[in-house]
């Protein structure tokens, strides 16, 4: 029963991705499409295994960087949603200005932040990364610490709770879920900031210069390999953010919206 | 000593301002130790404001409530109430015994002892096979038997429930009315119940406090003559019926002077 429900579930998809690889395969060798207009997946392949210790060493560098400004975007949002959640009024003097930082297209600081650092330091890009991280971890978390159920407010005052025990008992299991959904948005993101940082100059050693430098040389399948293995860094984020979840929410955290908030009040 | 004292009490929202309610005005009433009083009403008659103003999750605008003897404020401190809701606002991160154990941890208590409560008070409502469950799994008549399991826990002189079976159908609804009286039977402590359901009122109640709204006070109350320990026979006796007319014709009093709407009439 079980084996044929994963069946069900994965070859499908499988089937499908194999399909379209064969597909792409025939279009550029039925069409004699020229490889500098698109390479085939045998051609990429090929480029992947020859080029393996090349890409493996640019993906440890944008890898790294998309890493470390995770946590420590994380940390930081986590602490300043704990901040702005018991100080409304700082809640208040704060949350503009970070919508209006939001809306920067927050690249162009990369610039920026390259010339107050050394040109190839990697900082930089990792507190881009870092920035994005913060912004979405703090949005999901500090709304995860506020909207708790009237109901379960009410029953803390009833208890006699004290203000940091309704943080400690309600406020924080209640944005757990926020903070794993903010996580699966943020660590995808922090991967493409990673990538996309690496094009405002600095070190030539990431995934994200490697892709632009093999295109400037016309080495598109070289390129796509070095795409390839983006995609898989990405794919990993995603996978330990979500497998992260399914061992901190106990019970599913899906099932949870069922006995959640969401107060009728008749009088 | 009575369970709970109310007198003169007054409840303002918004005071001074355009939007100004008077929610309630000059409510006098007192409840006997093991006594079950509803409060019925149409919506809008303060009914669950009062409730609130019991358990000191509201302060009053005049007047004062005193619980066994104490200020709703002190009571609230010492947890001499337990309270349920319509919700029943179980934290679905914990499970079935952990969200018993809450007030019980917030009082200090430890695990062993709190576990051994937790189980004791499963065991009153008949759900001791469901510990370790998480409320979802639970139906919703499950999740609301826990929630007065957490409201007992302390062992409360005094129970406030807000339509605590609003959400229930009726077969659950009944089926949890017996429950109820049978473990107040047992633990003998005081209710105070809000209700839209005028047979729930009945059914349940020694008194039933009748309520008018804008503003919102206290219209009748209605002694419920029914003898002896209520059964699912009750609702076919005749002191049943009696209490049903009796609340019905108070509530139809409000209505002639005012539009009324939210009461229940089943």
């Amino acid at each position: 029963m079980k084996s044929r429900s994963l069946l069900r579930n994965v070859l499908p998809p499988a089937v499908f991705g194999i399909g379209f690889i064969a597909l792409w395969e025939l279009v550029v060798k039925g069409f004699d499409l020229k490889p500098y207009f698109l390479a085939p997946p045998s051609k990429i392949w090929q480029k992947f295994i020859q080029n393996f210790d090349l890409i493996w060493g640019a993906t440890k560098v944008s890898g790294t960087n998309a890493l470390i400004g995770l946590l420590v975007g994380a940390v930081f949002g986590i602490l300043m949603s704990l901040v702005l959640s018991r100080y409304r009024t700082l809640s208040d003097l704060v949350t503009p200005l970070a919508i209006a930082l939001n809306a920067i297209p927050i690249f162009v600081l990369v610039a920026v932040l390259n010339n107050m650092f050394a040109i190839t330091s990697e900082v930089p890009r990792r507190i881009m990364v870092t920035l994005v991280v913060y912004f979405i971890v703090l949005v999901n978390v500090a709304k995860g610490l506020t909207q708790v159920s009237p109901t379960h407010v009410e029953l803390m005052k009833s208890y006699a709770a004290s203000e940091v025990s309704i943080l400690r008992k309600v406020r924080v299991p209640n944005a757990v879920p926020y903070l794993f959904t903010a996580l699966k948005i943020a660590a995808p993101a922090s991967v493409i900031t990673a990538f996309v940082s690496e094009y405002f100059g600095g070190s030539q050693n990431g995934l994200g210069s490697r892709i632009a430098s093999n295109i400037a040389n016309s080495k598109n399948a070289v390129a796509w390999a070095y795409v390839l293995g983006a995609c898989l860094l990405g794919l990993a984020f995603y996978v330990i953010s979500s497998l992260l979840e399914g061992v901190a929410t106990p019970g599913g955290g899906s099932k949870r919206a069922e006995t959640g908030p969401g107060a009728r009040r008749g009088n | 000593m009575s369970a709970v004292e109310i007198s003169s009490l007054g409840k303002v929202f918004n005071a001074g301002s355009a939007n100004q309610v008077d929610a309630l005005v000059d409510i006098d009433l007192s409840i006997a130790p093991g006594e079950f009083v509803s409060l019925i009403g149409p919506s809008g008659c303060g009914k669950s404001t009062l409730l609130r103003l019991i358990a000191n999750l509201l302060e009053p605008t005049s007047g004062s409530v005193t619980v066994n003897g104490k200020s709703a404020k002190q009571a609230r401190l010492d947890q001499d109430y337990g309270m349920a809701f319509q919700q029943s606002g179980l934290f679905e991160w914990r499970t079935v015994a952990k969200n018993i154990e809450l007030p019980l941890e917030l009082k200090g208590w430890e695990k062993a002892k709190r576990r051994a409560r937790a189980l004791e008070m499963l065991e009153l409502v008949k759900l001791a096979d469901f510990a370790e469950h998480y409320p979802w799994q639970l139906s919703g008549g499950m999740q609301q038997r826990v929630a007065i399991a957490r409201a007992l826990a302390v062992h409360p002189q005094l129970l406030l429930m807000d339509e605590p079976f609003g959400a229930l159908d009726e077969m659950t609804r009944e089926h949890m009315q017996s429950e109820l009286l049978s473990i107040c039977r047992r633990t003998g402590s005081s209710v105070v119940f809000v209700t839209h359901s005028i047979p729930e009122a009945v059914y349940l109640s020694n008194r039933v406090v009748v309520m008018s709204p804008r503003p919102g006070r206290i219209t009748k109350i209605v002694d419920v003559g029914i003898e002896g320990e209520r059964t699912d026979a009750t609702r076919d006796n005749a002191a049943f019926f009696a209490g049903i007319t009796a609340v019905r014709e108070a509530l139809r009093g409000v209505e002639m002077s005012d539009h009324v709407r939210g009461i229940e009439d089943r």
